[in-house]
């Protein structure tokens, strides 16, 4: 992390000689964590959810949609899962996406594929994971969450679930595919610009606070303070960690920073990765409109075969990373 | 004419129509703003996020809650 060294530069310059704090004292650790971490943080915040809109002006979900009606069944979940990554993902736009995917013949595990990929490789948790717990951390959960959007996908695919579906969802097919306005360079940056903003605006606040209680959490929780109730040799704490995980989808930003701080008290990361998985991709929100389209039986099935891949993968990395 | 804002009824849609209605009055236009949570319409036209706001039955914003200038420049050049 070498690049960021002026930040760290900058945040000891601010917490010694502007604030005048007494070097390796707790809190003066704590302030200069926090702020290094912020400022940090905030850069790659802005660089990367930049870089990834202006790649997603070239994506929207019409263009994926008529992408994913051509492909066949097992290369449409890999595809599902990738484009999942680039596009963003608010639960207001689950029924409109659900509905026209499988209105224009996408098939329904490619369909699921891409909703358990969308919210959960995003760009904010990807941020969030690379500036505070490293690039071989943020690859594992990309890799693993795509993993399990494929696989969750060919699962529900394989189930023959379509009488789940609500019977009105088959009653149209799509004709009219809309015209998307061509968009030169400079109006995609301007797009980029207002996302990255808009992102911004929704996320600092959390961020901060996020960052500042893991400072808090850095500097006076003892090192393993954590490691009986929550150390890889707790069977209980994945699950555990995924069920608290469902409820806190809107706090995702504010719940990463917390999260890979309590891994330096003794929270091993495969549960913490189980952790986070669960915050993004499993939803109550996005469940409770889903019932718009389909069955609480579907959403249920659904719900429960992403979870036990998160399941799964919180074990593997408990194993493997120890 | 027919202004209408068409969303799955989430918080960004409903902020939208708000939106909409203070800027509609501001410009002195008035019709009435409509508000749909019939996700089909949103679906036939083709799109597919939420929130849109249509005028005449024609998609002008999709899918983002803009800022007031905005809206009120994407309105002004589509009446």
């Amino acid at each position: 992390m070498s690049i960021f060294y002026p930040v760290q530069l900058f945040s000891d310059w601010l917490t010694y000689s502007v604030f005048s704090l007494a070097p390796n004292s707790i809190f003066s650790d704590a302030i200069n964590f926090f702020i290094y971490d912020s400022i940090k943080i905030f850069i790659l915040l802005f660089v990367i959810i930049f870089i990834v809109s202006i790649i997603r002006s070239y994506l929207p979900p019409e263009k994926i949609r008529s992408i994913l009606s051509q492909k066949n069944k097992y290369t449409s979940n890999i595809l599902a899962s990738l484009l999942g990554i680039v596009t963003p993902f608010c639960s207001c736009s689950a029924v409109p996406l659900f509905l026209g995917f499988v209105q224009a013949g996408v098939p329904l595990g490619a369909t699921f594929s891409f909703l358990v990929a969308s919210p959960m490789i995003n760009e904010v948790a990807l941020v969030l994971l690379l500036g505070l717990l490293g690039w071989k951390i943020a690859l594992i959960y990309i890799i693993s969450g795509l993993f399990i959007s494929i696989f969750s996908g060919i699962v529900i695919g394989r189930m023959k679930v379509e009488n789940l579906v609500e019977p009105f969802v088959y009653q149209n097919t799509l004709n009219g595919n809309i015209d998307l306005p061509t968009m030169s360079f400079k109006q995609r940056s301007i797009y980029a610009k207002d996302y990255t903003l808009e992102i911004m605006k929704k996320v600092w606040l959390y961020v901060l606070i996020g960052i500042g209680v893991g400072a808090w959490i850095h500097g006076y929780v003892p090192a393993d303070f954590l490691a009986m109730y929550a150390g890889s040799d707790k069977w209980y704490a994945v699950p555990l960690a995924v069920i608290i995980g469902i409820p806190l989808y809107s706090n995702a930003a504010g719940v990463i920073p917390l999260v890979s701080a309590l891994t330096e008290k003794g929270v091993s990361m495969g549960t913490t990765l189980a952790f986070m998985m669960s915050v993004t991709a499993l939803s109550l929100p996005e469940f409770m409109i889903l019932k718009k389209v389909m069955k609480t039986k579907l959403i249920f099935i659904f719900g429960s075969i992403v979870a036990i891949g998160i399941i799964l993968t919180g074990y593997l990395f408990n194993i493997v990373l120890n | 004419m027919k202004i209408e804002v068409i969303g799955s009824g989430c918080k960004k849609c409903k902020a939208l129509f708000e939106l909409t209605k203070e800027v509609v009055g501001d410009l002195g236009i008035n019709d009435t703003v409509l508000y749909s949570n019939d996700i089909n319409k949103i679906v036939m036209m083709g799109i597919m996020s939420s929130p849109v706001l249509t005028i005449d039955d024609k998609p002008v914003l999709v899918g983002m809650l803009p800022n007031k200038d905005k809206l009120k420049d994407i309105i002004s050049r589509n009446i």
